[in-house]
């Protein structure tokens, strides 16, 4: 991969996304954590606020790295009941775009559809965009920031956000 | 001794028909706080027992609710969650109210009676409407008594929340987490002030403070928790736990997981108290934390943050939950990204606890349709001890029961 940052290609960075997708669908969450920096946030605005700002507005989600690892070990045990038995979940990404270049990282945004199984249950989609931070680290794509953001008004039948989005 | 809930009140629909005439109509139900519209023409639209409602501010600056429908054929008059209107305009057609609710126009007037009569036919209110501490209710049953009066001895509880604003001012932060869960409303209820659950549903979230390195001693003898709480029937299906803190509180009792560029903020914040409201006073705000049950679906729980959490049914089976921070309005940005952040750990649809209450609850509802075989429900914990009530115990969750048992025995009209 040529990771002079200037020089990524689109294809590059869906390649990227798409391995990260299979991590996640896969519930590989531990080889997930690899993809990301040792700063990387993660957030879910509120459906109401969805450009705001974690530090002035309540968020779904707004995790600093050791918040994410903390999400993945919860995840992991089989007390976070929410999501144990594990939920099936499948990623379709698109309309990938690399919106801006700055030094070494890139902005990328990308639509999501993620949809979420679990037994006797209503399939519940998952329907928004992806605003990315990507950083290049030791000749890798690394993830600096990711933000989901959802389309819906609000949660509503969706109900919670107990898997990674 | 017995205590027990029948699980027909948590399935049937008729039950349900039955708490909109008898529990929903007839008691103080929350519509929002004064915070969250600011200025003369701010609204908040909102369903609130099934009615689309405008929650906003008037020319005179007071705080009103309207009825959303217009007087002509009923449309919702008012179609965005939130904003600033100069008036409100029926899209359908063109009737339009001021800020007031005044009927100020009407397209095409000349063609009605000349009895029509604008002044009869603004915006509808509901039969009462009051706040208490900026918390702003209304009332469909015009004979209610008067809401500090419904408010009992949940009053002092609110009063407790309010002190950790230095101006007794907070307000409602923006951002709303707005989520259905598939169970029965009392059964949030419940779980809202429950703490017998603690342990077992919610091991990873406790697991989670003790890696982040929170301390948390071992329970005394007779108590499940860290901490020494207690559980309280303050009047009219009003109920707390009230509880010694151990899982920090950004008004102010700082740990680890706040960060130490955070200590200093918080240990200012803790000397205001102690300057403001004296030693005792201070150590009640700052070291209890408090679960608060508003009789019937408003909750404050003041832990580890505050949040407003209200709660309307759509089916037996289905709620429609709309949650919001609270914060002292004068609070730094350090101390209000601690106080969101902090939210964050435990409440909410992506916190490390709500999702495990909301599957709880999902999996109650599931088991429920055992009714008919496995009629009743257990509530006993703590009923044949003497005195003092735990958290751990049910005296509050029987509270809560036994009101609402009374109002569906001879509440209003059916």
């Amino acid at each position: 991969m040529n990771l002079d940052p200037s020089q990524v290609t689109r294809q590059q960075v869906e390649d990227f996304l798409y391995e990260e997708a299979a991590l996640l669908d896969a519930w590989r969450l531990d080889a997930w954590l690899e993809l990301l920096t040792t700063d990387a946030v993660y957030r879910v605005p509120s459906n109401d606020r969805p450009t705001a700002d974690p530090k002035d507005t309540l968020f779904i989600i707004a995790d600093d790295i050791n918040r994410i690892r903390a999400r993945v070990t919860r995840l992991q045990d089989k007390n976070a009941h929410a999501e144990y038995p594990p939920s099936r979940t499948r990623r379709v990404i698109a309309n990938v775009r690399i919106v801006g270049r700055n030094g070494s990282t890139l902005e990328v945004e990308a639509n999501f559809v993620v949809h979420r199984f679990r037994r006797d249950e209503r399939i519940r989609e998952y329907v928004g965009h992806y605003r990315y931070e990507l950083r290049s680290e030791d000749g890798r794509l690394k993830i600096a920031r990711r933000e989901a953001i959802i389309d819906a008004m609000e949660l509503g039948s969706l109900g919670a956000v107990s898997f990674i989005l | 001794m017995r205590f027990q809930v029948h699980r027909s009140t948590l399935v049937d629909p008729h039950i349900l028909e039955l708490e909109q005439r008898r529990i929903f109509e007839m008691c103080w139900i929350y519509v929002g706080h004064e915070s969250e519209v600011r200025a003369p023409g701010d609204f908040k639209t909102r369903t609130i027992c099934g009615r689309p409602v405008i929650l906003c501010r008037d020319n005179k600056n007071n705080v009103r609710v309207f009825l959303n429908t217009c007087r002509h054929r009923g449309t919702v008059v008012c179609r965005e969650p939130e904003g600033n209107a100069k008036h409100y305009v029926c899209f359908y057609h063109g009737w339009t109210y001021d800020r007031d609710g005044n009927l100020y126009a009407v397209p095409g007037q000349s063609a009605y009676p000349p009895n029509f009569n604008k002044g009869e036919f603004g915006l509808k209110e509901p039969p009462r409407v009051a706040s208490y501490r900026g918390f702003v209710f209304l009332n469909f049953d015009a004979d209610a008594i008067a809401l500090e009066e419904y408010l009992a001895g949940a009053r002092e509880y609110i009063d407790l929340v309010i002190d950790q604003s230095p101006s007794q001012q907070m307000e409602v932060l923006q951002g709303t987490q707005e989520y259905d869960i598939r169970a029965n409303w009392k059964l949030l209820v419940e779980n809202s002030f429950d703490d017998y659950h603690l342990l077992t549903t919610h091991s990873t979230w406790l697991n989670y403070l003790k890696s982040s390195g929170v301390e948390m001693k071992r329970p005394e003898k007779g108590h499940l928790l860290p901490a020494h709480g207690v559980g309280k029937d303050l009047g009219n299906g009003h109920a707390v736990i009230d509880n010694v803190n151990f899982r920090g509180r950004p008004v102010a009792r700082w740990i680890p997981i706040y960060g130490e560029a955070a200590k200093p903020e918080l240990e200012r914040i803790r000397a205001e108290l102690v300057a403001r409201l004296g030693e005792a006073r201070a150590t009640r705000v700052a070291d209890t934390n408090r679960n608060l049950v508003i009789f019937p679906n408003l909750v404050l729980n003041d832990g580890s943050s505050v949040t407003i959490r209200t709660f309307h049914p759509f089916a037996p089976d289905r709620m429609r939950v709309r949650a919001w921070a609270f914060g002292p309005t004068e609070e730094t940005p350090t101390a209000r990204a601690v106080r969101l952040d902090s939210f964050l750990t435990f409440y909410g649809p992506g916190g490390f606890a709500t999702p495990d209450d909301i599957e709880a609850l999902e999996s109650v509802q599931a088991g429920l349709a055992t009714y008919r075989e496995v009629p009743w429900s257990i509530m006993t914990r703590g009923i044949a001890k003497e005195g003092e009530q735990l958290n751990t115990d049910e005296l509050h969750l029987r509270a809560f029961w036994v009101q609402w048992d009374k109002l569906m025995r001879t509440g209003g009209a059916e």
